[in-house]
């Protein structure tokens, strides 16, 4: 009871308390990832559908991925996961210090999957497989090698923005983080960027076997 | 209330390490099942590997164990709704031709997109050489 002026600081007039707050909050995020879900889910039919006409192309194309960078990225990414989920734990017990650091933990890591990314990409810009009319490359097997481009670009390429603005909200996480914005009795802002970070790492497990993993 | 229960859910520091560790070893698992041939299962194996993975995330480090039903059921929801689109649409795509074989084929599974190239009209239309008996029969009735 000793933290309740903290509370009262951090309520907003129009909740009852502050766990009505985080609990409105967290189903307000919870909407938000649902829309996301959908969002992707649109690609991720767009996926199906190409896959189910072009089943050899995307078997023949997928070769030119490199499964290794894959799988590298794909345990950079749970392991960020697995920094985030810690330092929400910190701020649950109010350990400042770790949370900084398991912050920045998570914000390396996810830089490192945008450099990972970046090699890959760079590496495809160089050879033309492109999507669509740029597509130059001449090494893939069978007609139209361009549509697995187009998806590999259009669904890893929104995944990267999500990355990035991912990494925008750890930042500023980082900088409240220091100013003391955050207790263990208030750290919503901490743990809804957490769920979208999860939600990011989600939407990558599946894109990695659909994109690298072509039996 | 918050003053009964300050520090909601905090899990113990070993519960993330071990499902970090799961799920590391489950994306090792899922790149050497990839490079076996199981076939038509190759999908369905690297699919089940991934929602594993999924569900592992979404339980504990999203909380859903954890937290308030509600926000489970909506994450189903969401998933369910998508699930009705990618059926639905892989119905219509791939099964359209069982009731209409000029609308179900692709207009020429051959042409080339994007290749810089003049077209030829002779090449882009559906010749009737090169059509099934069941489509000629289905243009002859619509000639009619």
């Amino acid at each position: 009871m000793s933290d309740t002026a903290g509370n009262v600081s951090h309520l907003e007039h129009h909740f009852s308390d502050v766990e009505q707050q985080r609990e409105s909050a967290k189903l307000g995020v919870w909407l938000f990832l649902l829309t996301e879900i959908l969002l992707f889910g649109g690609l991720f039919c767009f996926y199906s559908v190409y896959r189910a006409w072009n089943p050899d192309i995307f078997h023949n194309a997928h070769q030119y991925l490199n499964v290794y960078l894959g799988a590298l990225n794909t345990i950079v990414l749970i392991t960020s996961s697995v920094t985030m989920a810690l330092a929400i734990r910190s701020m649950q017990l109010d350990r400042k210090r770790n949370t900084l650091i398991l912050l920045g933990a998570t914000l390396f890591l996810a830089s490192m999957f945008l450099v990972i990314k970046y090699f890959e990409y760079s590496h495809k810009i160089h050879l033309g497989q492109l999507p669509g009319k740029y597509y130059t490359f001449t090494g893939v097997e069978g007609t139209n090698p361009h549509i697995f481009f187009s998806v590999y670009f259009l669904m890893t390429g929104l995944h990267g923005i999500h990355v990035m603005a991912g990494m925008g909200l750890i930042g500023w996480l980082m900088v409240k983080t220091q100013r003391n914005r955050f207790s263990s009795e208030y750290y919503t802002p901490i743990e809804m960027t957490g769920l979208y970070w999860h939600l990011v790492d989600l939407i990558w497990i599946f894109l990695f076997p659909l994109f690298y993993l072509i039996g | 209330m918050s003053s009964n229960s300050p520090h909601p859910h905090v899990l113990p520091l070993g519960i993330y390490l071990k499902i970090g560790m799961v799920l590391i070893v489950l994306t090792v698992v899922t790149v050497i099942a990839a490079q076996q041939d199981f076939g038509e299962f190759n999908l369905l194996i690297a699919m089940l590997i991934a929602g594993v993975k999924a569900t592992l995330v979404a339980l504990f480090f999203m909380h859903l164990k954890y937290d308030n039903k509600l926000y489970s059921i909506l994450f189903l929801i969401s998933l369910i709704c998508l699930a009705v689109f990618i059926s639905l649409i892989l119905f219509d795509t791939m099964r359209r031709d069982d009731l209409n074989p000029i609308r179900g084929g692709h207009v020429n599974p051959t042409i080339e997109m994007y290749n810089n190239k003049e077209i030829n009209p002779a090449e882009t239309e559906l010749s009737p050489a090169t059509l099934p008996d069941s489509t000629k029969e289905a243009a002859k009735t619509t000639e009619h």
